[in-house]
């Protein structure tokens, strides 16, 4: 059984279509990439994956490890298993970044029936993945990316992703506005995730992520459809000839 | 439905505390002329010079009118039509003094409050099942039920009663300090009180002393068209320090309640007063119906040098709160903290502040305010800066930030400043927030149901101010926070 089956899918905001017939199948243990020009349709794609309000699913089925995922509530989905990376980390003042991934970490125990975390435990674990990520533990003590750069909003989607081990984790651009540092250091966490248990999507513009994590599928959204579904040579033939000739050959 | 619709829906609180004490009361009928002053007054055995402040405070009153300018409507009251005085019978009988052991309490009291969760078996509290360390001052409508840990407190020196008892037993530290600081005719509800006042807690910290423990004064209001007019009065001498919190609830009832209260605070040189509030009087029913009016005085003297006043609030209910804890910075060198935060919901309207007299030199005041407006309530912040020529050097800082959830609610700032001396360093800071989508979006992709996502935005918004609150409380208020917010989702 696929982890993760799309089909048909149509969904508008405010009336305007934006999805207009996606079709994508993720198994376990598969990394695909999403990759098209702006504006076509890659974060809404996310977005109705993890059950943002507002938009609404006119046609089609989504299915996620056995569940009728639009039957399921944000919050449902998440301690489901699917992770949503966002492109653009929404600031959370004065709500410390431990004190979320600790809520987040317990949320899905509870779910599972296990009791919360306890802090020793957890402060080891937390400060590992910290400085996995080539963080400082300063990060843990301020408010939900508060403040942070556009690369340490990122960096600390993919230690939340560590943390919460998603059977399917949707990472939005987590490679834009990365140094070069930083890009081998989020592409190291998400190789970690990799494994024959989890799917990944990588929704990116660039090539330069896909060195690092190669994906075993390349597909290209355009339009609110996938137009063109490949290995990971697409992503190649992308980067060297842009999208013209590949949109002119899909049509 | 929309996101925003199900926020709105989201924060429908139920209030916890609405239920009524069915007791028997001693409650005077309706009105208010001299007399009532006067029965009052023999009710508590009060020596002549009580009765003779009452009187004139209300022939004050009279000569006054009821202010209008405050960002708050409601119809007239009558004043005529409520009762000043209710006490329970039980009470009543035990004379004029607070019982002595919990023995004498009528069980129907002692359960109200363990309903309400107040800590009031001395035994149970030192076990070390809730409110350890705290002594508790019990006003139930007009009179003090029981008062714990005194003779604890009476070793360090400290005075911890009601008001009623310090007036028998300390009439001297009453004539001295009882209406220096807000002057019986200040407004016309502190003019109100100061005639008709029943009840409320005395403190008081000698030279030198640090109380040994919180002391927390807990009112609850549950007689029908009565008004509650409390009265507490808290001083530290040199060096002396307390920290003080009350805490108030009502029975969920259809007509509007007044509650007026006065509180002052005395500090002298070197001496330290933390005053924390957490008020949930009951807000009023989803379509504006009851609720109490909450028309409070309350202001701190910092009247020796080097001595500190902070205030600390958490204001949760109420129909309308129209209260501006105030500290005079008359010592040189003297503090004034002003830390809040005001939940309105519903029809709630709330019009609240501080006011920072600056007088001494090198006086500071710091001001944070926050305001988080939900339903249709509107909430107001109103806040006073001012700077005397004498005070060189003083220095404010304000910090005013509003957090809007729905979009039929409102939040509004007057902020007035009146700098009479140029070396004055003053900053204000404003921001306005709504509990955005993306953040509840946000928190719940990670797991979070939307009641946690929400009091998880909620509480970061207001963590400044927690901080402030004695470690237990700050738990309390979180909860407080979470029960205001709390509803039927989807
Ligand atoms: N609230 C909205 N109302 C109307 N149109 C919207 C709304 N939100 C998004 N859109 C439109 O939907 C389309 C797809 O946007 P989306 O953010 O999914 O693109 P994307 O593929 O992620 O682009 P990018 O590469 O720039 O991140 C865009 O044309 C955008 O303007
Ligand atoms: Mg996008």
């Amino acid at each position: 059984m696929a982890l993760l089956e799309i089909k048909n899918l149509h969904a508008e905001i405010e009336g305007k279509e934006i999805l207009k017939g996606i079709n994508l199948t993720v198994n376990a243990g598969e990394v695909h990439a999403i990759m098209g020009p702006n504006g076509s349709g890659k974060s809404t794609l996310c977005h109705v994956l993890g059950g943002r309000e507002g938009y609404e699913v006119t046609q089609g089925t989504i299915t996620f490890d056995g569940h009728d995922l639009l039957e399921m509530e944000t919050e449902e989905r998440a301690i489901a298993g699917m992770l949503l990376g966002f492109q653009h980390p929404v600031e959370i003042p004065g709500v410390k970044n431990i004190y979320l991934l600790k809520e987040a970490l317990n949320a899905k125990r509870e779910a599972q029936g296990l009791d919360e975390v306890d802090t020793f435990t957890f402060m080891k674990q937390v400060r590992e993945l910290v400085a996995s990520m080539d963080m400082d533990d300063a990060f843990l003590h301020r408010g939900v990316n508060a403040g942070f750069s556009g690369g340490e909003k990122k960096r600390n989607e993919i230690l939340q992703m560590l943390l919460l081990e998603p059977k399917l984790a949707l990472l939005d651009e987590t490679d834009s506005g990365l140094d070069i540092d930083a890009l081998k250091v989020v592409s190291e966490g998400i190789n970690r995730m990799r494994g024959e248990e989890r799917g990944i999507i990588l929704v990116t513009h660039y090539q330069r992520l896909l060195n690092y994590v190669e994906p075993d599928f390349v597909h290209v959204l355009y339009k609110g459809k996938i137009i063109k579904s490949g290995d990971k040579t697409l992503a190649h033939r992308l980067e060297a000839e842009g999208y013209q000739e590949i949109l002119e050959e899909a049509s | 439905m929309t996101e925003t619709q199900e926020l709105e829906q989201l924060v429908q609180r139920e209030y916890k505390y609405g239920f009524t004490t069915d007791i028997e009361q001693e409650i005077i009928p309706p009105g208010l002329d001299e007399d009532v002053v006067r029965m009052i007054s023999a009710k508590k055995n009060e020596p002549e010079f009580m009765l003779d402040w009452r009187l004139s405070a209300f022939r004050h009153w009279q000569t006054m009118t009821e202010p209008e300018w405050a960002h708050v409507h409601y119809p007239k009251i009558d004043y005529q039509a409520l009762s000043y005085y209710a006490a329970p019978k039980s009470q009543e009988e035990l004379d004029a003094d607070a019982p002595e052991s919990l023995d004498e309490v009528d069980p129907k009291l002692l359960e109200t409050y363990e309903k309400l969760g107040i800590p009031l078996h001395e035994r149970a509290v030192l076990a070390g099942v809730k409110g350890a360390n705290v002594a508790v001052d019990a006003v139930f409508d007009s009179v003090s039920v029981t008062t714990t840990f005194k003779d604890k407190l009476a070793e360090a020196g400290v005075i911890f009663c009601s008001f009623s008892e310090a007036v028998e037993n300390h009439p001297e530290l009453i004539k001295k300090y009882l209406g220096t600081v807000v002057p019986k005719g200040d407004n016309y509800f502190a003019a109100l009180n100061s005639a008709v006042f029943s009840d409320g807690s005395f403190v008081y910290v000698p030279k030198g002393v640090k109380c040994p423990m919180e002391l927390s004064t807990y009112f609850r209001i549950n007689a029908k068209n009565t008004g509650q007019f409390e009265r507490t009065l808290i001083i530290a001498e040199e060096g002396a320090s307390v920290s003080y919190l009350e805490g108030c609830t009502a029975p969920q009832r259809d007509e509007n309640q007044l509650h007026a209260a006065v509180v002052e605070l005395v500090a002298l040189d070197d001496a330290e007063i933390k005053y924390s509030t957490v008020q949930n009087w009951y807000p009023g029913d989803e379509e504006g119906k009851g609720g109490i009016y909450n028309f409070v005085t309350k202001r701190g003297d910092a009247r020796g040098d080097r001595s500190k006043i902070t205030w600390t609030q958490v204001e949760a209910g109420s129909a309308i709160t129209w209260k501006y804890p105030s500290c005079i910075l008359r010592g040189d060198d003297s503090v004034g903290e002003f830390y809040s935060v005001a939940v309105g919901n519903n029809y709630q309207q709330i019009d609240s502040g501080t006011k920072m007299i600056h007088l001494g030199k090198r006086t500071r005041s710091t001001i944070v305010s926050k305001g988080i407006s939900a339903g249709r309530a509107e909430n107001a912040y109103r806040g006073l800066v001012h700077i005397g020529k004498t005070a060189t050097d003083a220095r404010n800082f304000t910090q005013c930030d509003s957090l809007l959830i729905g979009d039929k609610c409102g939040a509004h700032t007057f902020p007035y400043v009146e700098a009479k001396n140029s070396t004055a360093q003053i900053e204000h800071e404003a921001t306005t927030s709504k509990v955005s989508d993306d953040q509840m979006f946000y928190l719940r992709s990670r797991g979070l149901s939307e009641e946690d996502a929400m009091n998880m935005v909620v509480n970061g918004f207001c963590k400044d101010v927690f901080n402030e609150l004695p470690m237990e409380f700050a738990v309390e208020a979180q909860a407080l926070l979470a029960v205001s917010l709390e509803g039927s989702v989807g």
